[in-house]
């Protein structure tokens, strides 16, 4: 602690001092328009925070209604209005609850709020840059995606509710309002939002891929990055050149629904009268949103590998298993995530013969994530692990990712598919390998760096029993949803009480409602420890994880700009961990090999 | 009052558990153990690394447990020879993926358990091994390799063209039900055109077309058992999915782009009520593409017969037309001709 104290009272006033104006910041520029990575980095954390408490009390509410099918709801009245008819839910609203639950989650939470949040906290840090090559742009990011929230969340509150298509938007059903009444305003709503998020993302992905390649500091080569960083570099490409495909899927269905356009629209009669659209493919769209669709899953995954992989390794006390190999795989995924997007259409009638190429081509993304598996666990292999709430989270995401990335195997086999597409078996299999397992990687994310974002430590305790009851929950809720999906259980169900083939597991769907019920509850205990540590946590260190990272060479505190003197200069991989003859168990990446000749490798000789 | 008292008592709640994390939070600093590295205190280390394989065990017996228990009631009837194909390469994916996954999730948590902190143990230096990477890429590609090739078998199969003897059976999604179409005697189906669609006439069908004036529509499916069933799906509104879960049938109904999917049905609905000792069974008809609000009830009953039974069946049903007489006088003999006139328009076009 005390080495920090004397870092900080050096001269501050060294060459790098255009960036140490934060003396006459006012208020505004400071916390809301602020252009410091570090502030946008908690704003898009609270926002995602705020994100994800509205999507899981969603999911509260219609895991009711599948739970107890047959009971009435009036206590939910007072929030939901007219919602409830007589103690029952609407289908059309049960409909908006999937849709938004699932945009929510998705888009706004582990989208905006995981690589938000630690993309634009850590890239700066861990490479040793003062701040993004754009700051502007970054603020900008922030704000183009705050308005898309307000957007969003407006269209919770519109009488005709918000989008009710699925969070896939197929047309025609999201095109024509006379389909569903969330596709009268909420639609609408629901596609501006979009296209604001859109350029938030890019606006963010631009710099964060810029800042990569240009800002590295002295030393620090693309093979002694963290695996952070690949991670949120790789997203941020993945971001750039997909979301805009979905930005066009927008626009089209934009000018279909407003405009008498059919690019997705033809030989409609619907609501007593034919349509004049025609020559439109509703096909088309399909293949314009899974173009982003696809990718997207890997740009919530890839930031959580990052951050797993980089968690893992401090917490084990062990170097990451392959480096090169874990950047290997990640490129790998990153490649094939962009031509296997027609494994979610394998049913939509396209031709049988690009069937088989993207079942092969979505087979082949097994192999690299099964390295990242397995480099995972022989990270642990001889570890000398501390079970920080952080790693107890990471090595829980590992758990997590092998459970439902297994499943994807025989989803990814089109002749499978057939009878599993659109079943719970597939919303058992995306939610344990991209939902629970990217909020995993999220709370990790969290848990870890918090003493850096706010200078003080949450409180392990809590954090443990936050994780287990997560843990739980989510198992708990995710595994049983497999039975019912090999039973054929479509998705998207208001009530299956209506079919002789799905009139089983009404218990089971009850248990997993309150097995639902229990995982939301235990983020209560997240909330409460994160803002009540926010004020009144224990004071961090420095280093409090004895990390080797550079984000723990800055004051507990780090001002704008980061290092209040030089930036330090990187001689490492920023795995040394444990290193045999070294005094401490782990060496920081700006130590040079000449001050640790006793652990130094023969190889690394030449280097002092 | 009761609102008040319940809401009281949740304040209460809360302050105690407050009080507790408090106190716990004092004592850690009485103790000492917050003047140590995060997770290098011995009670935390135990606790966490035995709930770990605790986690492993209970959680690996109540999985197997439960699977056991919810095996009949997730094993649907199959009813179609390609659905027999399915299940199996299904269930030899399960078990190869079920291998993996039991390896994995124990080592992942015994691993947890047994290299927990210790203060006087340091972690083995071992950053990597090119050739354990090479081992653990070739075996899941070749098995990937061996599971593709099964698919894309089994896939071809299925997807393959139907029979020319195939029973055809039109189906046509709608908000919110199903409308069936068969060919008749002559074997084909008159077209159909989305601006002929009214309250009576629901498909479309255009009964200028000859073709059309054998055409019936019945309130249930039936088709022969042994014999293929080739369904031509189409759509009038949204995007719907035929799904036949006993069958291990699912395509999506698409306005604007029909599609199709061909099975042959193994058991008469019969059969399958003996078998399962349901005597309500029925083979069932449900929509798996969101579709609005009545998605979840988009229900028809389908019946295999015996071919004998089926040929019964077919004699006697009368077509549409004949059934709705009325509908005809919308169709004038200048339509007539357009229909004749269009049809060898397409048979030039086919010719070229």
């Amino acid at each position: 602690m005390s080495s920090t104290d004397i870092s900080l009272n050096k001269d501050v006033h060294h060459a790098h001092d255009e960036h140490d104006h934060h003396h006459d910041q006012n208020f505004f520029e400071k916390y809301i328009f602020s252009q410091d990575h570090k502030v946008i980095a908690k704003q898009f954390l609270f926002a995602g925070i705020f994100w994800g408490f509205i999507g899981g009390f969603l999911s509260i509410i219609f895991r009711l209604q599948l739970g107890w099918p047959e009971a009435t709801f009036t206590f939910l009245e007072p929030i939901l209005g007219g919602w409830i008819v007589n103690g029952k839910l609407d289908p059309e609203f049960y409909l908006a609850l999937v849709t938004m639950h699932g945009t929510i989650m998705v888009f706004f939470v582990l989208t905006a709020g995981l690589s938000g949040t630690f993309s634009n906290f850590l890239i700066p840090l861990q490479i040793g840059a003062r701040d993004m090559a754009s700051g502007f742009m970054n603020m900008l990011s922030f704000w183009i995606f705050f308005l898309a929230s307000v957007v969003m969340f407006w269209s919770l509150f519109l009488e005709t509710g918000p989008a009710g298509g699925g969070w896939t938007v197929y047309p025609p059903l999201s095109a024509l309002p006379q389909a569903i009444s969330g596709s009268k305003g909420g639609m609408t709503m629901w596609l501006i939002s979009m296209a604001l998020f859109i350029a938030s993302q890019l606006l963010g992905g631009v710099n964060y891929i810029t800042t990569v390649i240009n800002l590295r500091t002295k030393g620090m080569s693309m093979t002694k990055l963290p695996l952070t960083i690949w991670a949120f570099f790789l997203t941020a490409i993945l971001g750039l050149l997909s979301f805009p495909v979905l930005l066009s899927a927008a626009l089209l269905l934009i000018f279909d629904r407003s405009f008498g356009t059919s690019f997705f629209l033809s030989d409609i009669y619907i609501a007593g009268e034919a349509l004049a659209n025609t020559g439109g493919s509703a096909i088309l769209f399909q293949h314009l949103f899974w173009f982003l669709g696809h990718p997207e899953v890997y740009i919530v995954i890839l930031p959580t590998f990052g951050i797993v992989s980089e968690v893992i390794a401090t917490n084990a006390r062990k170097p990451i298993f392959g480096y090169r190999a874990m950047i290997g795989s990640m490129l790998g995924i990153s490649v094939l995530s962009f031509v296997v997007w027609a494994h979610h259409m394998f049913v939509t009638g396209m031709n049988p013969f690009l069937g088989s190429v993207f079942m092969f081509l979505t087979l082949i993304i097994a192999v690299p994530s099964a390295v990242k598996v397995f480099n995972w666990i022989a990270t642990l292999w001889r570890g000398n692990i501390r079970f920080t709430t952080a790693m107890l989270y990471a090595i829980a995401f590992v758990s997590l990712f092998i459970s439902g990335g297994l499943t994807g195997i025989i989803l990814g086999n089109s002749a499978l598919d057939i009878q599993l597409h659109d079943t719970y078996f597939v919303i058992a299999h995306f939610h344990l390998v991209m939902g629970a397992a990217a909020f995993f990687g999220m709370f990790c994310g969290i848990y870890h760096w918090f003493p850096k974002m706010f200078g003080r430590m949450m409180d392990e305790k809590l954090g443990a029993l936050h994780f287990w009851l997560t843990f739980l929950s989510a198992y708990l809720v995710f595994m049983p949803m497999h039975y019912i999906g090999i039973a054929g259980f479509p998705r998207r169900y208001y009530s299956w009480t209506g079919f002789d083939a799905f009139n089983t597991f009404t218990d089971l769907n009850s248990f997993i409602s309150i097995a639902a019920i229990l995982g939301f509850t235990a983020q209560l205990i997240f909330l409460f420890n994160f803002v009540y540590s926010i004020f009144k946590g224990r004071r961090a260190t420095a280093n409090p994880w004895h990390s080797n990272t550079l984000e723990w060479t800055t004051p507990v505190n780090p001002g704008h700009g980061n290092w209040p003197g030089e930036i330090p200069t990187v001689y490492r991989w920023p795995y040394d961990y444990s290193k045999p003859g070294a005094a401490e168990d782990y060496i920081p990446q700006n130590v040079p090999y000449s001050q640790t000749q006793s652990s130094n490798l023969p190889y690394e000789r030449e280097l002092e | 009052m009761i609102t008040l008292a319940i809401g009281l008592s949740i304040v209460l709640l809360l302050v105690i558990l407050f009080l507790l994390f408090r106190i716990g939070t004092l004592a850690s600093i009485f103790r000492g153990s917050s003047q140590r590295a995060v997770g290098t205190t011995k009670t935390s280390n135990k606790v966490n690394s035995i709930l770990m394989l605790l986690f492993l065990i209970v959680g690996g017996a109540i999985f197997a447990w439960s699977f056991a228990d919810a095996w009949d009631d997730m094993n649907q009837p199959v009813a179609s020879v390609h659905g027999g194909w399915t299940d199996s390469l299904f269930w030899t994916t399960m078990i190869v993926i079920g291998i993996v996954f039991v390896i994995t999730q124990i080592l992942l948590f015994w691993y947890s358990y047994k290299y927990q902190h210790k203060d006087e143990k340091r972690a083995y230096y071992y950053p990597h091994n090119n050739k354990l990477e090479i081992v653990w890429t070739m075996i899941p590609a070749v098995v990937m390799a061996l599971l593709v090739f099964a698919g894309w078998q089994t896939w071809s199969n299925i997807t393959s063209a139907a029979p020319s003897d195939a029973v055809v059976v039109e189906v046509m999604g709608k908000q919110f039900s199903w409308l069936v179409r068969y060919p008749g005697p002559d074997g084909k189906l008159g077209e159909a055109n989305v601006n002929l669609i009214d309250a009576t006439n629901e498909i479309g069908v255009d009964f200028s077309d000859p073709n059309a004036m054998d055409d019936f529509m019945p309130r249930e499916i039936h088709v022969p058992k042994g014999k293929p069933v080739l369904l031509k799906i189409r759509s009038r509104d949204v995007i719907h999915s035929v799904f036949l879960p006993h069958f291990r049938v699912k395509m999506d109904a698409v306005p604007g782009m029909p599609t199709k999917f061909w099975f042959v049905p193994t058991k008469t609905t019969e059969e399958v009520r003996t078998e399962t000792g349901n005597p309500d069974f029925n083979f069932e008809l449900a929509c798996t593409e969101i579709c609005g609000r009545g998605h979840f009830a988009m229900r028809f009953i389908l019946v295999v017969d015996e071919p004998e039974e089926y040929e019964e069946w077919l004699a006697s049903q009368t077509p549409f037309i004949e059934q709705n007489p009325q509908l005809l006088s919308k169709f004038t003999q200048d339509s007539k001709d357009q229909v004749v006139l269009e049809k060898s328009a397409e048979e030039v076009k086919t010719e070229l």
